[in-house]
């Protein structure tokens, strides 16, 4: 009972974690069709940027400090990248940012070279939260769950409460009709992937404290976060939070599981999970869990 | 049967190329271009395979190093089974083993992955690419895990009087290969098949609306790319004797999307430029830089923004010009371009090299280049070559202004002489 409590809470940490990373990839991709494949490396981006500001300034600066950063690099490759191959279509935007993850990783090998970084928890997050019959849960994790909900609640409210999320709502279905309201939706656009760009970010921040800092992290965790895209449906926010919490918390409890499985443990076809809940998704249901008809 | 006269131009081309196969190893006798060839040749069949897909298919895929690398997988178990004395393959077939292996994983992750196309086909190709790569961590009794399995190429009794030791004879072979395998991706795309996957790329609906299942269409394609890929992933087995995790791992499925892209995805013969592009990139400059992975993502980027069509678009484009007998007003703003470009290149190359030399620890910080000697802990070269870098990239947009001037005064002319 301990044990599954503590997993779970795990689990869930995780999987927020993960919802934050795709509910960028999911809201860039349903607002210009773009399916952003340097997301993951956006992650590493403010994992890397957090990591320098806390060296020079501090933990708490580098919260605010590095997902803005990574939001105004975010903007920076949508002006000049992005538009620009916007007119050769889908296929060239989603080769442009494939080539834009190489360009970013093989960037942080030459800047902070290719060993992980030492990126500990602040001290003041670090320690037991409380303790479940026996076991003690770390603050850090629940200052991640806190940063998540607080950064989800605030995205809801901001698309759907204020102005400004009104018109990203509006340019998503009817750019034309915003277009000639007079509001600038090349700019809503260049936003909104500076946005996505930001909330990778700053999910870079909590995950590189909590897990670690290295050149790999993108790698390890973009195929992860198309997965929950393709499981939850493509495009569909509520999709991806549910598949984020259910891999989440799956790959939790398969690590820590060493039931064995025809000479295999659980804990190593850990890594297998996911995908293979991608193909069953596909063959039962190709167009996942909460994802719309289309070709 | 349509009528068909006879294709001069074609024969031309196609001996061209099987007389460049036989004479390349004669002109660059070195063993280190021997092995560049011979790694080219095998790139030439895997990313023309994997244009299958992308050009001809219209389909992105993320992951296609599976079927090279399991092609490569089953080969080298194959080869040591030969050598074992359990059966007997000939050497020169064993890279059909690879492609028939391919065709069989073809067959079965292309049920999946052909079941959605566009965007979600590319992010599902790069989750079946993930899965095969963690299965063969998760297996080390049959992949032999992160070390892989090696092998020997020289068994059993020489076939035919060759025995493939010598790297020579490992090239003849890879060129007879990759010969066979352009030919008959060459044709088919004249057939049916590889005219519905032109269609199905196009327009899918008007494709199912003519009354052609698009999901099949595609999955025929894939299976048939996952062959010659199988056959790339074999003769890759030939030549390096070992077969590792690295073998299917997205890092190759990367490699093959660059190197076809830059080559030209459009064309069929695009790719094969790509791929002795890649192959120096990655070979050849991999000797000289450790940044070398940067300049080829640099140089993919540029060819995205700049030149979708690759590198076989920028050659076809001068065509018409020749033709026209104008390409010598062109010649100034070319020479000037490609100037100003170098100049660029120089000072990026410079500002690239001293930044990796200060990040890696115990890296000496004194570099040379062009026989230049310097520090990279001094503010000097830093302010120098940011100078080159800009002074290049201002004569770069004068020169390329020039250049599309020009150019677009002569297309003018041209569609004005069109009847």
């Amino acid at each position: 009972m301990e044990f599954f409590l503590v997993q779970a809470l795990n689990g869930i940490s995780y999987g927020l974690l993960l919802f934050m990373l795709s509910s960028g990839l999911t809201l860039v991709f349903s607002l210009m069709g773009v399916l952003n494949f340097a997301h993951a490396s956006f992650y590493m981006l403010g994992a890397y940027f957090a990591y320098q500001v806390s060296v020079k300034i501090g933990f708490w600066p580098a919260l605010v400090l590095a997902p803005v950063l990574v939001g105004a690099v975010g903007m920076l490759v949508e002006r000049w990248g992005l538009r620009k191959v916007h007119r050769f279509g889908h296929v060239a935007e989603l080769l442009f940012t494939f080539g834009l993850a190489y360009l970013i990783e093989e960037a942080v090998h030459l800047v902070w070279g290719r060993l992980a970084v030492e990126s500990p928890v602040p001290p003041e997050l670090d320690g037991p939260l409380f303790h479940i019959m026996g076991s003690q849960y770390p603050i850090y994790r629940g200052f991640m769950m806190l940063v998540s909900v607080a950064m989800l609640v605030s995205i809801w409210l901001a698309l759907t409460r204020t102005r400004i999320g009104l018109v990203i709502q509006a340019s998503l279905t009817h750019p034309q009709t915003v277009e000639a309201l007079g509001h600038n939706v090349p700019r809503v656009f260049m936003l909104v992937f500076g946005g996505g760009a930001a909330l990778a970010g700053l999910a870079g921040v909590i995950g590189g404290n909590a897990f670690v800092t290295e050149p790999g992290m993108a790698a390890a965790v973009g195929p992860i976060i198309f997965v929950i895209v393709v499981v939850g449906g493509m495009g569909s926010l509520a999709g991806a939070f549910i598949a984020s919490l259910l891999i989440g918390c799956m790959q939790t409890f398969a690590v820590s599981l060493d039931w064995s499985l025809g000479g295999i443990t659980i804990a190593q076809a850990a890594p297998v999970l996911p995908y293979l809940l991608m193909v069953l998704m596909l063959i039962l249901r190709p167009r996942g869990l909460m994802g719309t008809r289309d070709g | 049967m349509r009528y068909q006269p006879l294709n001069l131009g074609r024969w031309v081309l196609w001996s061209a190329t099987a007389i460049v196969f036989v004479v390349a190893p004669l002109m660059f006798t070195e063993s280190f271009a021997l092995t560049l060839l011979i790694q080219m040749g095998t790139m030439i069949i895997f990313a023309l395979s994997y244009n299958m897909l992308l050009g001809q298919g219209g389909m992105l895929s993320f992951g296609h190093a599976v079927y090279s690398g399991l092609g490569a997988y089953i080969t080298v178990h194959a080869l040591n089974l030969v050598g074992k004395g359990a059966f007997y393959i000939p050497v020169p077939l064993l890279p059909l083993v690879g492609g028939l292996a391919g065709l069989v994983f073809g067959v079965l992750f292309g049920y999946v992955t052909t079941r959605r196309a566009g965007t979600t086909f590319a992010m599902i190709s790069l989750g079946i690419g993930e899965m095969v790569y963690a299965c063969v961590l998760m297996f080390p009794g049959f992949f032999g895990g992160e070390a892989g399995i090696s092998t020997n190429r020289v068994v059993g009794q020489p076939y035919l009087g060759l025995s493939f030791g010598p790297a020579i004879q490992v090239y003849y072979l890879v060129a007879l290969w990759c010969f066979v395998c352009i030919a008959a991706m060459f044709a088919l795309t004249q057939t049916p098949l590889g005219r519905m996957a032109n269609a199905v790329r196009d327009n899918p609906e008007r494709a199912e609306f003519v009354g052609y299942n698009t999901q099949h269409v595609r999955f025929l394609q894939l299976a048939l790319s996952a062959f010659f890929a199988g056959v790339a992933g074999g003769l890759s087995c030939i030549n390096f004797e070992i077969v590792s995790a690295e073998n299917v791992s997205a890092i190759r499925s990367g490699g093959v999307l660059l190197a076809t892209f830059i080559g030209g995805v459009p064309f069929f013969f695009g790719p094969i430029l790509g791929a002795v592009v890649f192959i120096f990139f990655v070979v050849a400059l991999s000797g000289f830089t450790k940044a070398w992975l940067l300049y080829l993502g640099l140089f993919f980027l540029v060819m995205v923004l700049y030149a979708p069509g690759g590198i076989a678009s920028l050659l076809l484009m001068q065509i018409p010009v020749i033709r026209a007998r104008r390409f010598g007003e062109l010649a100034a703003p070319y020479v000037a371009a490609f100037a100003a470009a170098l100049l660029a290149l120089a000072g990026l190359i410079g500002i690239v090299e001293m930044v990796y030399r200060l990040s890696e620890q115990g890296a000496r910080t004194e570099l040379a280049l062009l026989g230049f000697a310097f520090d990279a802990r001094d503010l000097a070269p830093w302010i120098a070559f940011g100078a080159i870098l800009a002074a290049g990239l201002a004569a770069l947009r004068r020169a390329t202004r020039w250049l599309g001037a020009r150019w677009s005064s002569i297309q003018q002319d041209l569609l004005a002489r069109q009847p």
